[in-house]
């Protein structure tokens, strides 16, 4: 018996001198890994525009029907992204999101992606809806908020996707449409800052560059 | 598609080293489908000419040295093909093609609307090459051009299929779409001065195989993934096109047509495709409201406005006698509400005032509606395939267009020759073989020379009628109702020459109640009072005294003898024919029980408002004008508190002590539907001796002088008119007295002010312009320019139009639209009225 003592103590007091594993969490915080699965951010272009242009394929490829997205048109005096379409609605459910990162993987605009924020909990449901403006990274250092219009846009010189906003015509009486329907989020201006772990945009990817220099020589069109 | 072929008139052909007969003339595409073998495809479709466009459908034949397109080679006898599952030839021609069409492709698939649902992704996927060798910068367009309102073109994306431009060539007819310029600048486009303006424009962007062409309202709204998709059946007119409705999160994102080669083909129009905002508009009911003693408005639970609804009927019949109430529906009902709502009349309250017609109504109608009712035929198919089809009454592109398609692809596949007869050819201009011309309200004398034979000048058509024995058919629309005897000579041409006879109405659930007997005087089944049969043994008890129709009830409801009216998903302020009548008779009448969509002008007179469910909320069936009886599934859950029709009648019944028994739809419809639907055809049941009946044309201007065209009116839409008036019309004119000239035809147009089309803005926007349809010699009479503004001068009003001169109008008869400019033709008082020039209008715009 005094031997199973010694035994059972023994390991007690060998541990004791080992160096600890655990950390004052939340006074500490534990580093995670460089490619962990955190929360997501929705990143911007340089100038502030949103990268997201509401494809839904994040939502296609969720595995646990996560998120939800509504595109909707830009036009010229509003415009949120480049292109014809911006996510005008964008939620992540976390009571569902699995953080597998599908939805990264399925992103043609790398919009999305993972940051290593862990703290995912909450003492309502609500909460753990992340909306848009909760996604969405901080603007950039001197771009103003959205939205944007084609003229201060063309005048940064920036070309997204070759001579899109010189040719873009909108649909002028879909505005209409779309600001009646239910569930529908107008960007207040002034997106609500975040903080985040790891940074607070995208980090930068060798040879992507959303930015395509000089505009083309156009060919001529057929009109 | 198939026509089909004697067993000798067969090829045998090897596909895949499987061998098959199939009939002469059978395209290869086609062929290898029916060994289960699809070869990619972008620019075939099964309903339009083969073009062979696309090239992406390449396979190897035996013996040939190029590659063939299967969608436009027939197969021969012996002939031995082999796909790309078998051939390399063919799987390399393929995706080099596929290669080509994605060469100027711009890949923008996350932002395009077909992204998810595209043949030119899904065939990339699947046969596709995995990289492209093109380095060069693709070609650009400007992106999005609205073509139309609701039509969105991306050149870009555009594979120069040909889908649209044929489809509006050959299917609609309307060449607003057309293929540009040439090789890599090719490219869809409309003609600079002509918006895409056609009914039909929606189809286009179904048919489309890429993002090219998109629709307006469902921009960006959803993806393939997010919809869940349930069978349904337009609301929207009596063709009864199969949709299919596509919902996300609760709410109709978009209507497509679904395919039923039986009734839509794969085509639907375009207010049945853009019309269904209404479903979730904020003008929607959706909550009971009663009127308090105090006379103000006030929302109610359904106990409580069941409970008012049952004592204000209660109470008319107290005073008055069951026929102190009156029921009215509109013809939007569905088969089984219309069934429940007649049952509530007659055999909880009592009463036979039923009337289902707000507009057209004729006491002639009973007895060929009684006739019509319950029948099935004929069928499109069967007027597809009829050599002779006469018309009257009936203007099918606004007011049935799919019925429409059909006439005209029967002219296209087989010439069938299309017998127009009455004021007012319209939109059959192009396709009718000959119109019988008359005055306005004088076609029976006219229909009865065809059924009689004994005419001269109408020999042609009744030799034609002759060949095609019995199957011809009469389409009689609804609007006869608006010419004495005319529907009842219709009939009687249909049964005297043994053709087939269909009443054509407008809206969706009128042949439903017509089936239901929501008319005085008739029960289901086209039973009359009289004669109940098995009406007698399901119903409790059947009205003592024949019910007044419409305008009876609203006149007794002015005089005070009714005093409840039970408005049933009707607007007779707006849409009654004589407003002041309705409005008076709804400012006397002590109760008016509204159950309705939508907030209306009748809304405002109401005591209490029971909110039903719109089409799409609900389990139903919808009755086709040949008496198709489809019946559809709930795809949305209703607005606010709103329930089904036979739901509130039900309850409605029960507040006033009476069970009909019903728990489900499925109840309503297993009682309703032995009762319904009768054996035989139409002409079976029609009265014998209804030649007898037909009212003769008015005394100052009966006449059997009208003047049959003699030759095919004018052949399109840029053929001059014929500028000398015939006499005959002349004289017409005369005898019409000088003080109003002109016969009034009203038609309504198919996008007009409809409730059912509130809040589809960008629909609305591509409805045709309400004008005064002239024949081009009256308006150079009386020095009016084509687009000018002419006041329409009637014995009770003055209403302004723009002028629309054109020689699908016979002279001496204007055509006004019925519900599209939101001044009703009814304000004008009687049906001949004058034109009187407005000063300083200009002309053309």
């Amino acid at each position: 018996m005094f031997n199973a003592l010694r035994k059972g103590f023994g390991l007690t007091f060998k541990t004791m001198f080992r160096p600890t594993v655990t950390i004052r969490y939340p006074e500490r915080k534990r580093e995670p890994a460089p490619r962990f699965h955190g929360r997501h951010l929705l990143n911007r272009h340089p100038d502030g525009l949103e990268k997201c242009v509401g494809c839904e394929l994040c939502a296609w490829a969720c595995p646990a029907d996560a998120i939800y997205v509504q595109g909707a048109d830009n036009t010229p005096e509003a415009r949120y992204s480049p292109g014809e379409r911006y996510g005008i609605d964008y939620q992540i459910n976390y009571l569902r999101c699995i953080l597998c990162g599908l939805c990264i993987e399925a992103c043609p605009t790398r919009a999305l992606t993972m940051t290593q924020e862990y703290e995912l909990s909450s003492d309502s449901r609500e909460d753990l809806i992340y909306t848009k403006e909760r996604l969405l990274a901080p603007l950039p250092a001197g771009a103003t908020p959205l939205p944007h219009t084609d003229a201060a846009v063309a005048a940064r010189g920036l070309e997204y996707y070759e001579n899109n906003f010189a040719g873009q015509t909108t649909l002028a009486h879909l505005q209409d449409t779309y600001a009646g329907r239910a569930g529908r989020v107008e960007e207040s201006g002034d997106p609500v800052a975040v903080a985040v772990d790891g940074g607070g945009t995208e980090p930068p990817v060798a040879g992507v560059d959303p930015v395509i220099g000089n505009a083309p020589e156009r060919r001529p069109e057929g009109e | 598609m198939t026509d089909t072929a004697a067993p000798a008139d067969t090829v045998h052909l090897t596909i895949d080293g499987r061998e098959l007969d199939v009939p002469k003339g059978l395209l290869v595409i086609r062929a290898a489908e029916q060994l289960g073998i699809t070869i990619p495809r972008f620019c075939d479709h099964p309903l339009l000419d083969p073009v062979a466009a696309c090239r992406q459908c390449l396979v190897e034949v035996e013996g040939q040295r190029k590659p063939f397109t299967a969608c436009s080679t027939t197969c021969t006898d012996g002939m031995v093909v082999k796909t790309h599952l078998t051939s390399d030839v063919a799987r390399e021609g393929q995706e080099g093609q596929l290669e080509f069409l994605l060469l100027n492709h711009p890949l923008d698939c996350p932002q395009c609307d077909k992204g998810g649902e595209c043949p030119l992704q899904d065939q990339t996927l699947a046969h596709g090459p995995g990289d492209s060798r093109m380095i060069d910068r693709k070609r650009r367009f400007t992106k999005p051009v609205p073509i139309s309102a609701q039509v969105a073109l991306d050149r870009e994306r555009c594979v120069l299929c040909a889908r649209c431009t044929r489809f509006s060539a050959e299917i609609s007819g309307d060449k607003f779409i057309e293929l540009f310029e040439r090789g890599a600048l090719e490219q869809v486009a409309i003609y600079e001065d002509e918006p895409y303006e056609s009914y039909f424009s929606g189809n286009v962007v179904q048919i489309c195989p890429v993002g090219a062409l998109t629709s307006t309202s469902y921009r960006f709204s959803a993806r393939p993934f997010d919809l869940r998709s349930l069978p349904g059946v337009c609301n929207q007119c009596s063709a009864g096109c199969n949709l299919r409705v596509d919902v996300r999160r609760g709410e109709v994102q978009r209507l497509l047509a679904r395919d039923n080669m039986a009734v839509n083909e794969m085509w639907n129009c375009d207010k049945g495709r853009f019309g269904f905002e209404y479903v979730a508009s904020a003008e929607r009911l959706r909550q009971p409201v009663v009127r308090d003693e105090l006379g103000s408005m006030r929302p109610a639970t359904w106990l409580t406005a069941l409970r008012a609804a049952a004592g204000r009927i209660q109470a008319a019949v107290d005073a008055g006698g069951p026929a102190a109430v009156g029921v009215l529906t509109g013809g939007r009902l569905t088969d089984e509400d219309a069934y429940a709502v007649g049952r509530f009349a007659r055999d909880v309250v009592g009463t036979d005032n039923v009337d289902f017609r707000l507009r057209p109504r004729t006491d002639e109608e009973r007895d060929v509606l009684a006739a019509v009712a319950g029948t099935l035929g004929p069928t499109y198919d069967e007027v597809e395939h009829a050599p002779v089809v006469v018309v009257a009454g009936l203007e099918t592109e606004e007011e049935v267009p799919i019925l429409h398609l059909r006439l005209r692809k029967a002219w296209r596949k087989h010439r069938q020759r299309i017998v127009v007869v009455g004021p007012v050819i319209g939109s059959l201009e192009e396709i009718a073989w000959r119109w019988i011309q008359t005055p306005a309200g004088e076609e029976s004398s006219r229909l009865t020379a065809l059924a009689s034979g004994g005419d001269a000048d109408l020999s042609e058509v009744t030799d034609a009628l002759d060949e095609a024995g019995d199957r011809g058919v009469v389409l009689a629309g609804e609007r006869l109702a608006h010419s004495p005897g005319a529907l009842p000579a219709a009939a009687e041409l249909a049964r005297a020459r043994g053709l087939g006879f269909a009443w054509v109405p407008r809206r969706n659930g009128a042949r439903g109640a017509v089936d239901a007997g929501l008319l005085p005087g008739l029960l289901p089944g086209g039973r009359i009072a009289a004669e109940p049969g098995p009406v007698a043994d399901a119903w409790g008890r059947l009205p003592e005294q024949p019910g007044l129709d419409t305008r009876g009830m609203l006149e007794a409801a002015a005089a005070g003898e009714v005093r409840a009216l039970y408005l049933i998903g009707i607007d007779p302020v707006r849409d009654f024919e004589d407003p002041a009548l309705a409005q008076a008779a709804l400012e006397r009448v002590d109760t008016v029980i509204v159950q309705d969509l939508l907030q209306n002008e009748t809304t405002r007179f109401a005591d209490v408002i029971l909110p039903a469910t719109a089409a799409q909320e609900r389990v139903g069936s919808f009755t086709t004008w040949e008496g198709r009886r489809q019946p559809f599934p709930q795809a949305v859950a209703p607005q606010g508190l709103a329930q089904q029709d036979w739901d509130i009648v039900r309850q409605l019944a029960r507040a006033l002590g009476s069970d009909l028994g019903w728990e489900t739809a499925n109840d309503v419809r297993r009682e309703a539907a032995p009762l319904m639907e009768v054996a035989g055809s139409a002409l079976s049941r029609l009265p014998g001796a209804q030649g007898g009946g037909v009212v003769p044309a008015s005394p100052e201007r009966s006449g059997d002088d009208a003047p049959v065209s003699s030759e095919r009116p004018s052949a399109g839409h840029d053929a001059p008119a014929s500028s000398e008036p015939s006499p005959d019309s002349l004289s017409h004119q005369e005898a019409g007295g000088a003080e109003f000239p002109f016969g009034v035809v009203v038609v309504d147009y198919l996008v007009g002010d409809s409730t059912m089309l509130v809040g589809a803005k960008a629909l609305k926007e591509t409805a045709r312009r309400p004008a005064v349809w002239v024949h081009p010699a009256d308006a150079g009479r009386l020095g009016l320019a084509d687009g000018a503004e002419v006041a329409v001068v009637g014995s009770a009003g003055r209403l302004v139009w723009p002028v629309r001169a054109t020689s699908g109008v016979l002279q001496g008869c204007v055509v006004l639209p019925g519900n599209s400019s939101g001044q009703a033709p009814g304000l004008l008082g009687g049906s001949r009225v004058r034109l009187e020039p407005v000063a300083g209008t200009g002309g053309d715009e």
